[in-house]
Protein backbone atom coordinates (compact mmCIF):
# COMPACT_ATOMS: atom_id res chain seq x y z
CA UNK A 1 0.00 0.00 0.00
CA UNK A 2 2.75 2.49 1.06
CA UNK A 3 4.98 1.23 -1.97
CA UNK A 4 1.66 2.41 -4.20
CA UNK A 5 0.99 5.70 -2.85
CA UNK A 6 4.88 6.36 -3.34
CA UNK A 7 4.25 5.57 -6.61
CA UNK A 8 1.62 7.78 -7.37
CA UNK A 9 3.42 10.50 -5.63
CA UNK A 10 6.68 10.47 -8.09
CA UNK A 11 3.80 10.23 -11.23
CA UNK A 12 2.43 13.27 -9.62
CA UNK A 13 5.67 15.49 -9.47
CA UNK A 14 7.58 13.77 -12.82
CA UNK A 15 3.89 15.58 -14.73
CA UNK A 16 4.63 18.71 -12.74
CA UNK A 17 7.70 18.81 -13.72
CA UNK A 18 6.95 18.17 -17.58
CA UNK A 19 4.87 20.82 -17.71
CA UNK A 20 6.45 24.31 -18.23
CA UNK A 21 3.52 26.53 -16.74
CA UNK A 22 2.30 23.84 -14.11
CA UNK A 23 6.14 23.68 -12.56
CA UNK A 24 6.27 27.96 -12.90
CA UNK A 25 3.15 28.30 -11.44
CA UNK A 26 3.80 25.75 -9.38
CA UNK A 27 7.46 27.73 -7.89
CA UNK A 28 5.49 31.07 -8.03
CA UNK A 29 2.87 29.27 -5.34
CA UNK A 30 5.09 27.82 -3.25
CA UNK A 31 7.65 31.29 -3.19
CA UNK A 32 4.47 33.31 -2.70
CA UNK A 33 3.38 30.36 0.60
CA UNK A 34 6.87 30.43 1.89
CA UNK A 35 6.97 34.51 2.12
CA UNK A 36 3.78 34.74 3.68
CA UNK A 37 4.96 31.60 6.38
CA UNK A 38 7.91 33.73 7.30
CA UNK A 39 7.64 37.44 6.82
CA UNK A 40 8.18 38.56 10.54
CA UNK A 41 11.93 36.81 9.65
CA UNK A 42 12.42 38.07 6.29
CA UNK A 43 10.27 41.81 6.18
CA UNK A 44 13.01 44.20 6.67
CA UNK A 45 10.75 46.77 8.82
CA UNK A 46 7.76 46.57 10.65
CA UNK A 47 5.03 47.37 7.80
CA UNK A 48 2.91 49.45 9.74
CA UNK A 49 5.90 52.00 11.31
CA UNK A 50 5.65 55.18 10.43
CA UNK A 51 8.90 57.85 9.49
CA UNK A 52 7.28 60.90 8.12
CA UNK A 53 10.89 62.01 7.29
CA UNK A 54 10.99 59.70 4.72
CA UNK A 55 7.96 59.67 2.83
CA UNK A 56 7.85 58.75 -0.92
CA UNK A 57 11.44 57.97 -1.28
CA UNK A 58 11.92 55.95 -4.82
CA UNK A 59 12.96 52.46 -4.87
CA UNK A 60 16.53 51.63 -4.88
CA UNK A 61 17.74 52.47 -8.60
CA UNK A 62 16.34 55.67 -8.67
CA UNK A 63 17.65 59.07 -7.71
CA UNK A 64 17.29 60.47 -4.45
CA UNK A 65 16.48 56.68 -3.13
CA UNK A 66 17.85 55.51 0.28
CA UNK A 67 19.77 52.17 -0.05
CA UNK A 68 17.97 50.53 3.63
CA UNK A 69 14.50 50.64 1.58
CA UNK A 70 14.88 48.95 -1.07
CA UNK A 71 11.74 49.45 -3.11
CA UNK A 72 10.91 53.00 -1.46
CA UNK A 73 8.62 54.17 1.23
CA UNK A 74 4.95 55.07 0.19
CA UNK A 75 3.12 57.83 1.83
CA UNK A 76 3.60 57.51 5.43
CA UNK A 77 6.99 56.48 5.22
CA UNK A 78 5.92 52.92 5.47
CA UNK A 79 8.64 50.47 3.83
CA UNK A 80 6.82 49.25 0.58
CA UNK A 81 9.04 46.09 0.41
CA UNK A 82 8.08 45.27 4.20
CA UNK A 83 4.40 45.66 3.49
CA UNK A 84 4.40 43.27 0.26
CA UNK A 85 5.73 40.49 2.38
CA UNK A 86 2.66 41.28 4.86
CA UNK A 87 0.25 41.96 1.81
CA UNK A 88 1.22 38.36 0.66
CA UNK A 89 -0.45 36.93 4.06
CA UNK A 90 -3.95 38.23 3.65
CA UNK A 91 -4.30 37.29 0.00
CA UNK A 92 -3.15 33.91 0.69
CA UNK A 93 -5.58 33.63 3.62
CA UNK A 94 -8.70 35.44 1.89
CA UNK A 95 -8.07 33.06 -1.15
CA UNK A 96 -7.90 29.84 0.33
CA UNK A 97 -10.45 30.64 3.53
CA UNK A 98 -13.38 31.87 1.22
CA UNK A 99 -12.59 29.11 -1.12
CA UNK A 100 -12.93 26.86 1.44
CA UNK A 101 -16.04 28.43 3.13
CA UNK A 102 -17.83 28.60 -0.48
CA UNK A 103 -16.26 24.75 -1.87
CA UNK A 104 -17.94 23.48 1.73
CA UNK A 105 -21.15 25.30 1.36
CA UNK A 106 -21.98 24.66 -2.33
CA UNK A 107 -20.54 20.88 -1.91
CA UNK A 108 -23.35 20.66 0.70
CA UNK A 109 -25.97 22.08 -1.32
CA UNK A 110 -24.99 20.57 -4.56
CA UNK A 111 -25.22 17.31 -2.70
CA UNK A 112 -28.29 17.48 -1.49
CA UNK A 113 -29.93 18.74 -4.46
CA UNK A 114 -28.58 16.18 -6.02
CA UNK A 115 -29.14 13.00 -3.81
CA UNK A 116 -32.68 14.08 -2.60
CA UNK A 117 -33.78 15.84 -5.37
CA UNK A 118 -37.81 16.82 -5.26
CA UNK A 119 -38.39 20.25 -3.56
CA UNK A 120 -35.00 20.26 -2.08
CA UNK A 121 -33.48 20.21 -5.65
CA UNK A 122 -35.80 23.09 -6.98
CA UNK A 123 -35.23 24.87 -3.90
CA UNK A 124 -31.19 25.16 -3.80
CA UNK A 125 -31.37 25.45 -7.52
CA UNK A 126 -33.71 28.50 -7.63
CA UNK A 127 -31.76 30.33 -5.28
CA UNK A 128 -28.51 29.71 -7.76
CA UNK A 129 -30.22 31.14 -10.05
CA UNK A 130 -31.08 34.52 -8.40
CA UNK A 131 -27.22 34.35 -6.71
CA UNK A 132 -26.34 33.96 -10.36
CA UNK A 133 -28.14 36.79 -11.51
CA UNK A 134 -26.73 39.66 -9.03
CA UNK A 135 -23.15 40.21 -9.84
CA UNK A 136 -21.35 39.05 -7.45
CA UNK A 137 -18.97 42.04 -6.84
CA UNK A 138 -22.54 43.71 -6.19
CA UNK A 139 -23.62 41.01 -3.42
CA UNK A 140 -20.02 41.45 -1.24
CA UNK A 141 -20.97 45.43 -1.40
CA UNK A 142 -24.06 45.05 0.14
CA UNK A 143 -23.27 42.23 2.69
CA UNK A 144 -20.05 44.29 3.18
CA UNK A 145 -22.20 47.24 3.98
CA UNK A 146 -24.24 45.38 6.53
CA UNK A 147 -21.34 43.77 8.61
CA UNK A 148 -18.80 45.81 7.97
CA UNK A 149 -14.87 45.56 7.04
CA UNK A 150 -12.41 42.85 8.64
CA UNK A 151 -10.09 39.69 7.65
CA UNK A 152 -12.78 37.34 8.92
CA UNK A 153 -15.93 39.08 7.56
CA UNK A 154 -14.15 39.19 4.20
CA UNK A 155 -13.53 35.61 4.46
CA UNK A 156 -17.23 34.86 4.90
CA UNK A 157 -18.70 37.08 2.60
CA UNK A 158 -16.21 36.43 -0.49
CA UNK A 159 -17.15 32.56 0.68
CA UNK A 160 -21.20 32.72 0.63
CA UNK A 161 -21.17 34.43 -2.43
CA UNK A 162 -19.22 31.86 -4.60
CA UNK A 163 -20.72 28.94 -3.41
CA UNK A 164 -22.92 28.63 -6.78
CA UNK A 165 -20.46 27.38 -9.03
CA UNK A 166 -19.85 24.37 -6.79
CA UNK A 167 -23.26 23.63 -6.11
CA UNK A 168 -24.07 23.68 -9.82
CA UNK A 169 -21.52 21.00 -10.14
CA UNK A 170 -21.89 18.89 -7.80
CA UNK A 171 -25.18 18.30 -8.31
CA UNK A 172 -24.38 17.71 -11.83
CA UNK A 173 -21.42 14.71 -10.92
CA UNK A 174 -23.97 13.64 -8.20
CA UNK A 175 -26.80 12.62 -10.45
CA UNK A 176 -24.57 10.73 -12.83
CA UNK A 177 -22.72 9.10 -9.71
CA UNK A 178 -26.22 8.06 -8.00
CA UNK A 179 -27.20 6.04 -11.61
CA UNK A 180 -23.57 4.05 -11.43
CA UNK A 181 -23.58 0.40 -10.44
CA UNK A 182 -21.58 0.38 -7.87
CA UNK A 183 -23.92 3.07 -6.20
CA UNK A 184 -26.93 0.97 -6.93
CA UNK A 185 -25.23 -2.24 -5.35
CA UNK A 186 -24.51 -0.07 -1.98
CA UNK A 187 -28.30 1.07 -1.73
CA UNK A 188 -29.38 -2.57 -2.29
CA UNK A 189 -26.96 -3.48 0.03
CA UNK A 190 -29.07 -1.36 2.77
CA UNK A 191 -26.42 1.27 2.79
CA UNK A 192 -27.62 4.66 4.83
CA UNK A 193 -28.45 7.81 3.44
CA UNK A 194 -25.25 9.52 4.80
CA UNK A 195 -22.78 6.43 4.03
CA UNK A 196 -24.03 6.48 0.74
CA UNK A 197 -23.43 10.06 0.34
CA UNK A 198 -19.92 10.41 2.44
CA UNK A 199 -18.71 7.36 1.89
CA UNK A 200 -19.50 6.38 -2.18
CA UNK A 201 -20.40 9.63 -4.09
CA UNK A 202 -18.08 12.29 -1.76
CA UNK A 203 -14.90 10.50 -2.52
CA UNK A 204 -16.04 11.29 -6.21
CA UNK A 205 -16.15 14.53 -6.42
CA UNK A 206 -13.32 15.05 -4.80
CA UNK A 207 -11.39 15.79 -8.05
CA UNK A 208 -13.99 18.16 -9.60
CA UNK A 209 -13.67 20.07 -6.36
CA UNK A 210 -10.05 20.00 -6.62
CA UNK A 211 -10.53 21.40 -9.61
CA UNK A 212 -12.54 24.04 -9.14
CA UNK A 213 -10.97 25.51 -6.25
CA UNK A 214 -8.17 26.03 -8.55
CA UNK A 215 -9.51 28.52 -10.22
CA UNK A 216 -11.48 30.05 -7.32
CA UNK A 217 -8.55 30.97 -5.18
CA UNK A 218 -7.55 33.26 -8.39
CA UNK A 219 -10.48 35.33 -8.80
CA UNK A 220 -10.88 35.34 -4.72
CA UNK A 221 -7.24 36.68 -4.62
CA UNK A 222 -8.33 39.37 -7.18
CA UNK A 223 -11.60 39.68 -4.99
CA UNK A 224 -10.08 40.55 -2.21
CA UNK A 225 -7.81 43.05 -3.64
CA UNK A 226 -10.66 45.12 -5.53
CA UNK A 227 -12.84 45.43 -2.23
CA UNK A 228 -9.74 46.50 -0.29
CA UNK A 229 -8.65 49.05 -2.99
CA UNK A 230 -12.85 50.07 -2.55
CA UNK A 231 -12.09 50.64 0.92
CA UNK A 232 -14.36 47.81 2.06
CA UNK A 233 -12.24 44.17 2.91
CA UNK A 234 -8.87 45.02 5.05
CA UNK A 235 -8.95 47.29 7.67
CA UNK A 236 -4.99 48.90 9.01
CA UNK A 237 -3.56 48.07 10.68
CA UNK A 238 -3.50 44.60 8.25
CA UNK A 239 -1.65 44.91 5.37
CA UNK A 240 -3.59 44.21 1.74
CA UNK A 241 -1.95 44.40 -1.48
CA UNK A 242 -5.44 45.98 -2.72
CA UNK A 243 -5.23 48.92 0.25
CA UNK A 244 -1.63 49.80 -0.77
CA UNK A 245 -2.88 50.24 -4.39
CA UNK A 246 -5.52 52.86 -3.41
CA UNK A 247 -2.84 54.45 -0.99
CA UNK A 248 -0.88 55.05 -3.95
CA UNK A 249 -3.74 56.15 -6.10
CA UNK A 250 -3.01 59.38 -5.19
CA UNK A 251 0.57 59.90 -5.70
CA UNK A 252 0.58 58.53 -8.94
CA UNK A 253 1.57 61.80 -10.66
CA UNK A 254 4.86 62.05 -8.65
CA UNK A 255 5.68 58.20 -7.30
CA UNK A 256 4.59 55.66 -9.09
CA UNK A 257 6.21 53.35 -7.49
CA UNK A 258 3.38 52.84 -4.69
CA UNK A 259 0.59 51.71 -6.53
CA UNK A 260 3.17 49.70 -9.09
CA UNK A 261 4.63 47.08 -6.80
CA UNK A 262 1.58 46.19 -5.11
CA UNK A 263 -0.31 45.51 -8.33
CA UNK A 264 2.68 43.37 -10.20
CA UNK A 265 2.48 41.56 -6.39
CA UNK A 266 -1.08 40.60 -7.30
CA UNK A 267 -0.65 39.69 -11.07
CA UNK A 268 2.33 37.34 -10.36
CA UNK A 269 0.05 35.47 -7.30
CA UNK A 270 -2.43 35.14 -9.87
CA UNK A 271 -0.53 34.09 -12.57
CA UNK A 272 0.98 31.42 -10.75
CA UNK A 273 -2.20 30.46 -9.08
CA UNK A 274 -3.62 30.20 -12.82
CA UNK A 275 -1.16 28.11 -14.17
CA UNK A 276 -1.15 25.26 -11.24
CA UNK A 277 -4.99 25.49 -11.42
CA UNK A 278 -4.68 25.04 -15.09
CA UNK A 279 -2.21 22.04 -14.71
CA UNK A 280 -3.97 20.33 -11.83
CA UNK A 281 -7.10 20.80 -14.27
CA UNK A 282 -5.35 18.70 -16.89
CA UNK A 283 -4.30 16.43 -14.81
CA UNK A 284 -7.13 15.33 -12.38
CA UNK A 285 -10.06 15.95 -14.84
CA UNK A 286 -8.86 15.99 -18.40
CA UNK A 287 -12.88 16.32 -19.52
CA UNK A 288 -12.78 19.61 -18.49
CA UNK A 289 -9.51 20.68 -20.84
CA UNK A 290 -10.25 23.73 -23.01
CA UNK A 291 -10.35 22.82 -26.61
CA UNK A 292 -6.43 22.35 -27.82
CA UNK B 1 -42.56 34.92 -30.28
CA UNK B 2 -45.16 36.85 -28.41
CA UNK B 3 -45.95 33.78 -26.41
CA UNK B 4 -41.94 33.38 -25.57
CA UNK B 5 -41.38 37.19 -24.54
CA UNK B 6 -44.48 36.87 -21.91
CA UNK B 7 -42.61 33.78 -20.75
CA UNK B 8 -39.25 34.72 -20.55
CA UNK B 9 -41.25 38.23 -18.47
CA UNK B 10 -42.63 35.41 -16.28
CA UNK B 11 -39.00 33.87 -15.18
CA UNK B 12 -38.04 37.50 -14.00
CA UNK B 13 -40.55 37.69 -11.40
CA UNK B 14 -39.28 35.07 -8.92
CA UNK B 15 -35.55 35.77 -9.64
CA UNK B 16 -36.07 39.22 -8.48
CA UNK B 17 -38.62 37.88 -5.57
CA UNK B 18 -35.55 36.22 -4.51
CA UNK B 19 -33.65 39.02 -5.25
CA UNK B 20 -35.86 40.84 -2.58
CA UNK B 21 -35.67 38.63 -0.16
CA UNK B 22 -31.67 38.27 -0.35
CA UNK B 23 -31.63 42.00 0.12
CA UNK B 24 -34.35 42.40 2.95
CA UNK B 25 -32.88 39.29 5.00
CA UNK B 26 -29.50 40.48 4.98
CA UNK B 27 -30.60 44.32 5.65
CA UNK B 28 -32.86 43.64 8.48
CA UNK B 29 -32.03 40.69 10.03
CA UNK B 30 -27.76 40.40 10.01
CA UNK B 31 -27.46 43.31 10.86
CA UNK B 32 -30.25 46.33 12.77
CA UNK B 33 -31.35 48.84 10.31
CA UNK B 34 -31.56 51.48 13.27
CA UNK B 35 -27.91 50.99 14.25
CA UNK B 36 -27.10 51.60 10.42
CA UNK B 37 -28.72 54.57 10.65
CA UNK B 38 -28.39 56.68 14.14
CA UNK B 39 -25.09 57.74 15.71
CA UNK B 40 -23.82 55.48 17.46
CA UNK B 41 -24.29 58.54 20.63
CA UNK B 42 -28.03 57.73 20.16
CA UNK B 43 -29.84 56.64 23.36
CA UNK B 44 -32.05 53.16 23.62
CA UNK B 45 -34.79 55.84 23.60
CA UNK B 46 -34.43 57.16 20.26
CA UNK B 47 -33.90 53.78 19.00
CA UNK B 48 -36.95 52.95 19.70
CA UNK B 49 -38.77 55.73 18.92
CA UNK B 50 -37.09 55.26 14.98
CA UNK B 51 -37.97 51.53 15.24
CA UNK B 52 -41.27 51.84 16.21
CA UNK B 53 -41.50 54.78 13.27
CA UNK B 54 -40.01 52.41 10.40
CA UNK B 55 -42.70 49.38 11.98
CA UNK B 56 -39.75 47.14 12.74
CA UNK B 57 -41.70 46.44 16.08
CA UNK B 58 -43.90 44.35 13.89
CA UNK B 59 -43.55 40.61 12.93
CA UNK B 60 -40.51 39.87 10.57
CA UNK B 61 -43.12 38.92 7.62
CA UNK B 62 -45.43 41.91 8.09
CA UNK B 63 -42.08 44.09 7.23
CA UNK B 64 -41.24 41.93 4.84
CA UNK B 65 -45.10 42.84 2.99
CA UNK B 66 -44.50 46.09 4.39
CA UNK B 67 -41.21 45.89 2.34
CA UNK B 68 -42.43 44.56 -1.04
CA UNK B 69 -45.08 47.01 -1.45
CA UNK B 70 -43.05 49.54 -1.32
CA UNK B 71 -40.42 48.34 -3.31
CA UNK B 72 -43.22 47.75 -5.96
CA UNK B 73 -43.77 51.29 -5.82
CA UNK B 74 -40.34 52.47 -6.61
CA UNK B 75 -40.08 52.97 -2.91
CA UNK B 76 -36.71 52.35 -1.47
CA UNK B 77 -36.84 55.16 1.29
CA UNK B 78 -34.76 58.44 1.63
CA UNK B 79 -31.04 58.76 1.34
CA UNK B 80 -30.18 60.04 4.12
CA UNK B 81 -26.71 61.59 2.69
CA UNK B 82 -28.84 63.99 0.05
CA UNK B 83 -32.08 63.82 1.69
CA UNK B 84 -33.97 62.87 -1.42
CA UNK B 85 -35.68 59.69 -2.46
CA UNK B 86 -33.06 56.84 -3.56
CA UNK B 87 -34.34 55.25 -6.65
CA UNK B 88 -34.18 58.90 -8.54
CA UNK B 89 -30.45 59.17 -7.42
CA UNK B 90 -29.79 55.61 -8.78
CA UNK B 91 -31.83 56.48 -11.99
CA UNK B 92 -30.40 59.26 -13.13
CA UNK B 93 -26.52 57.55 -12.54
CA UNK B 94 -27.84 54.90 -15.16
CA UNK B 95 -27.10 56.61 -18.13
CA UNK B 96 -22.84 57.52 -17.48
CA UNK B 97 -22.77 53.84 -16.53
CA UNK B 98 -25.09 52.82 -19.84
CA UNK B 99 -22.39 54.91 -21.81
CA UNK B 100 -18.94 53.33 -20.13
CA UNK B 101 -20.29 49.58 -20.69
CA UNK B 102 -21.46 50.13 -24.05
CA UNK B 103 -18.04 51.35 -25.54
CA UNK B 104 -16.13 49.08 -22.95
CA UNK B 105 -18.04 45.84 -24.59
CA UNK B 106 -17.30 47.27 -27.92
CA UNK B 107 -14.03 47.52 -27.49
CA UNK B 108 -13.87 44.20 -25.75
CA UNK B 109 -15.46 42.80 -28.76
CA UNK B 110 -13.00 44.68 -31.40
CA UNK B 111 -10.14 42.95 -29.35
CA UNK B 112 -11.48 39.48 -28.54
CA UNK B 113 -12.83 38.77 -31.84
CA UNK B 114 -10.30 39.24 -33.89
CA UNK B 115 -7.41 38.05 -31.38
CA UNK B 116 -9.59 34.56 -31.02
CA UNK B 117 -9.86 34.17 -34.41
CA UNK B 118 -6.14 34.41 -35.27
CA UNK B 119 -4.97 32.12 -32.53
CA UNK B 120 -7.63 29.75 -33.96
CA UNK B 121 -6.60 29.41 -37.33
CA UNK B 122 -3.15 30.21 -36.75
CA UNK B 123 -3.07 27.42 -34.06
CA UNK B 124 -0.11 26.57 -31.79
CA UNK B 125 1.90 29.29 -33.95
CA UNK B 126 3.88 32.05 -32.23
CA UNK B 127 1.57 34.29 -32.77
CA UNK B 128 -1.09 31.67 -31.12
CA UNK B 129 1.03 31.43 -28.10
CA UNK B 130 1.33 35.39 -27.66
CA UNK B 131 -2.45 35.78 -27.82
CA UNK B 132 -2.91 33.64 -25.31
CA UNK B 133 -0.37 34.50 -22.78
CA UNK B 134 -1.57 38.23 -23.13
CA UNK B 135 -5.16 37.22 -22.69
CA UNK B 136 -4.35 35.17 -19.63
CA UNK B 137 -1.89 37.89 -18.24
CA UNK B 138 -5.39 40.31 -18.94
CA UNK B 139 -7.31 38.21 -16.81
CA UNK B 140 -4.46 38.10 -14.17
CA UNK B 141 -4.50 41.90 -13.71
CA UNK B 142 -6.88 43.36 -11.39
CA UNK B 143 -8.99 46.17 -14.00
CA UNK B 144 -8.15 48.63 -11.28
CA UNK B 145 -4.29 48.60 -11.10
CA UNK B 146 -4.76 47.99 -15.02
CA UNK B 147 -6.90 51.53 -14.73
CA UNK B 148 -3.95 53.01 -12.47
CA UNK B 149 -1.31 51.65 -14.78
CA UNK B 150 -2.99 53.61 -17.86
CA UNK B 151 -3.32 56.94 -15.87
CA UNK B 152 0.51 56.50 -15.38
CA UNK B 153 1.16 55.81 -19.03
CA UNK B 154 -1.10 58.25 -20.83
CA UNK B 155 -2.14 60.75 -18.33
CA UNK B 156 0.99 61.12 -16.48
CA UNK B 157 3.99 60.56 -18.81
CA UNK B 158 2.27 61.18 -22.52
CA UNK B 159 -0.55 63.75 -21.40
CA UNK B 160 -2.87 62.71 -23.65
CA UNK B 161 -6.01 62.01 -21.69
CA UNK B 162 -8.08 63.35 -18.82
CA UNK B 163 -7.14 61.37 -15.27
CA UNK B 164 -10.87 61.27 -14.20
CA UNK B 165 -14.27 62.89 -14.56
CA UNK B 166 -16.65 62.50 -17.82
CA UNK B 167 -17.40 64.86 -20.55
CA UNK B 168 -15.85 64.83 -24.02
CA UNK B 169 -14.74 61.69 -25.84
CA UNK B 170 -10.88 61.51 -24.42
CA UNK B 171 -12.43 60.95 -20.92
CA UNK B 172 -14.00 58.21 -21.87
CA UNK B 173 -11.08 56.54 -23.97
CA UNK B 174 -9.00 55.28 -20.74
CA UNK B 175 -11.61 53.45 -18.48
CA UNK B 176 -13.39 52.28 -21.22
CA UNK B 177 -10.15 50.49 -22.26
CA UNK B 178 -9.62 49.79 -18.60
CA UNK B 179 -12.66 47.33 -18.52
CA UNK B 180 -12.38 46.72 -22.31
CA UNK B 181 -9.18 44.68 -22.35
CA UNK B 182 -10.32 42.80 -19.12
CA UNK B 183 -13.60 41.65 -21.06
CA UNK B 184 -11.11 41.05 -24.38
CA UNK B 185 -9.22 38.90 -22.14
CA UNK B 186 -11.81 37.01 -21.13
CA UNK B 187 -13.64 36.36 -24.31
CA UNK B 188 -10.71 35.76 -26.52
CA UNK B 189 -10.23 31.99 -24.93
CA UNK B 190 -13.56 31.16 -25.44
CA UNK B 191 -13.88 32.89 -29.03
CA UNK B 192 -10.72 30.61 -30.14
CA UNK B 193 -12.07 27.54 -29.02
CA UNK B 194 -15.21 28.26 -30.64
CA UNK B 195 -13.96 28.27 -33.82
CA UNK B 196 -11.57 25.45 -33.44
CA UNK B 197 -14.99 23.44 -32.75
CA UNK B 198 -16.51 25.31 -36.57
CA UNK B 199 -12.99 24.73 -38.20
CA UNK B 200 -13.58 20.59 -38.01
CA UNK B 201 -16.71 20.64 -39.09
CA UNK B 202 -17.79 19.53 -42.43
CA UNK B 203 -18.92 22.31 -44.49
CA UNK B 204 -15.56 23.67 -44.00
CA UNK B 205 -13.89 20.78 -45.26
CA UNK B 206 -16.52 20.57 -48.01
CA UNK B 207 -15.81 24.00 -48.66
CA UNK B 208 -12.25 23.56 -48.79
CA UNK B 209 -12.29 20.43 -51.03
CA UNK B 210 -14.17 22.19 -53.69
CA UNK B 211 -10.82 24.26 -53.43
CA UNK B 212 -11.71 27.56 -52.01
CA UNK B 213 -9.28 29.84 -50.74
CA UNK B 214 -8.58 29.13 -47.43
CA UNK B 215 -9.25 33.49 -47.00
CA UNK B 216 -12.69 32.71 -48.28
CA UNK B 217 -13.26 29.34 -46.43
CA UNK B 218 -12.46 31.64 -43.25
CA UNK B 219 -13.96 34.58 -43.87
CA UNK B 220 -17.07 33.47 -45.54
CA UNK B 221 -17.71 30.01 -44.31
CA UNK B 222 -16.77 30.21 -40.84
CA UNK B 223 -16.38 33.68 -39.67
CA UNK B 224 -20.47 33.98 -39.95
CA UNK B 225 -21.23 30.87 -37.89
CA UNK B 226 -18.19 32.32 -35.61
CA UNK B 227 -20.45 35.21 -35.04
CA UNK B 228 -23.60 33.22 -33.55
CA UNK B 229 -21.71 32.06 -29.69
CA UNK B 230 -20.24 34.99 -29.63
CA UNK B 231 -23.18 36.73 -28.82
CA UNK B 232 -23.52 34.36 -25.96
CA UNK B 233 -20.21 34.60 -24.63
CA UNK B 234 -21.02 38.55 -25.02
CA UNK B 235 -23.76 38.12 -22.73
CA UNK B 236 -21.79 35.47 -20.21
CA UNK B 237 -19.66 39.28 -19.64
CA UNK B 238 -22.54 41.18 -18.87
CA UNK B 239 -22.45 40.44 -15.00
CA UNK B 240 -18.19 40.96 -15.09
CA UNK B 241 -19.05 44.12 -17.32
CA UNK B 242 -20.77 45.45 -14.33
CA UNK B 243 -18.44 44.03 -11.77
CA UNK B 244 -15.54 46.12 -13.90
CA UNK B 245 -17.86 49.54 -14.08
CA UNK B 246 -18.11 49.07 -10.20
CA UNK B 247 -14.34 49.44 -9.37
CA UNK B 248 -13.28 51.40 -12.70
CA UNK B 249 -16.05 53.92 -11.93
CA UNK B 250 -14.00 54.83 -8.64
CA UNK B 251 -10.35 54.76 -9.80
CA UNK B 252 -11.66 57.42 -12.91
CA UNK B 253 -14.01 59.52 -10.67
CA UNK B 254 -16.70 58.29 -13.34
CA UNK B 255 -20.15 59.89 -12.05
CA UNK B 256 -22.05 56.51 -12.58
CA UNK B 257 -23.84 53.66 -10.92
CA UNK B 258 -20.83 51.74 -9.83
CA UNK B 259 -19.34 55.40 -8.17
CA UNK B 260 -22.56 56.10 -6.28
CA UNK B 261 -23.24 52.52 -5.09
CA UNK B 262 -19.42 51.84 -3.46
CA UNK B 263 -19.64 55.76 -1.63
CA UNK B 264 -22.73 54.57 -0.36
CA UNK B 265 -21.62 51.12 1.05
CA UNK B 266 -19.09 53.25 2.54
CA UNK B 267 -21.47 55.58 4.20
CA UNK B 268 -23.79 52.81 4.88
CA UNK B 269 -26.58 54.64 3.26
CA UNK B 270 -29.02 51.36 2.93
CA UNK B 271 -31.65 53.12 0.98
CA UNK B 272 -29.17 53.73 -2.00
CA UNK B 273 -27.63 50.69 -1.50
CA UNK B 274 -30.82 48.31 -1.65
CA UNK B 275 -32.49 50.58 -4.95
CA UNK B 276 -28.72 50.32 -6.45
CA UNK B 277 -28.91 46.27 -6.23
CA UNK B 278 -32.58 46.33 -7.46
CA UNK B 279 -31.82 48.49 -10.52
CA UNK B 280 -28.59 46.52 -11.60
CA UNK B 281 -30.20 42.83 -10.97
CA UNK B 282 -32.70 44.22 -13.03
CA UNK B 283 -30.29 45.40 -15.87
CA UNK B 284 -28.38 41.96 -16.00
CA UNK B 285 -31.40 40.22 -15.57
CA UNK B 286 -33.35 42.43 -19.18
CA UNK B 287 -29.92 42.02 -20.79
CA UNK B 288 -29.62 38.42 -20.29
CA UNK B 289 -33.18 37.98 -21.93
CA UNK B 290 -32.37 39.96 -24.48
CA UNK B 291 -28.97 38.47 -25.96
CA UNK B 292 -31.01 35.22 -25.15
CA UNK B 293 -33.71 36.61 -28.36
CA UNK B 294 -31.34 38.19 -30.45
CA UNK B 295 -29.37 34.54 -30.56
CA UNK B 296 -32.60 33.10 -31.35
CA UNK B 297 -32.75 35.18 -33.96
CA UNK B 298 -29.56 34.27 -35.16
CA UNK B 299 -29.72 30.88 -34.87
CA UNK B 300 -32.96 29.50 -36.33
CA UNK B 301 -32.00 26.06 -35.69
CA UNK B 302 -33.24 27.22 -31.74
CA UNK B 303 -36.82 26.88 -31.51
CA UNK B 304 -39.00 28.69 -29.03
CA UNK B 305 -39.96 26.20 -26.77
Amino acid sequence: MEQQIKKRKTTLWSLLWNSKLGSLGAIIVLFVVLVAIFAPWIAPYDPAALDPIKRLKPPFWMEGSLPEHLLGTDNLGRDILSRLIYGSRVSLIVGVGAVLVSGLVGTLLGLLAGYYGKWSNILIMRTADAFHAIPSLLLMLVMLAVVGPGLTTLIFVIGLTNWVSYARVVRGEVLSIKERDFVRAARAAGASNARMLFKHILPNIMSTFIVLSGMNVATTILMESSLSFLGLGIKPPDVSWGTMLSDGKQYIATSWWVSTFPGLAITITVLGVIFLGDWLRDVLDPRMKAND
Amino acid sequence: MGQYLVRMLLQVVPVMFLISIIVFVLVHVTGDPVNLMLPETATEEDREILRAALGLDQPLYQQYFVYIKNVLQGDFGNSFHYGEPALPLVLERLPATFELAAVAMLIGIVIAVPCGMISAVKRNTVLDVIISFLSVIGKAMPNFWMGIMLILLFSVSLGLFPVSGRGGVEHIVLPAFTIGIGLAAQMTRLIRSNMLEILSQDYIRTARSKGLREVLVVGRHAFRNGLIPVVTIMSLQFTSLIGGTLVTETVFAWPGLGQLLVTSVNMRDMAVVQAAVFIIALVVIVCNMLTDVVYRYLDPRIKYN
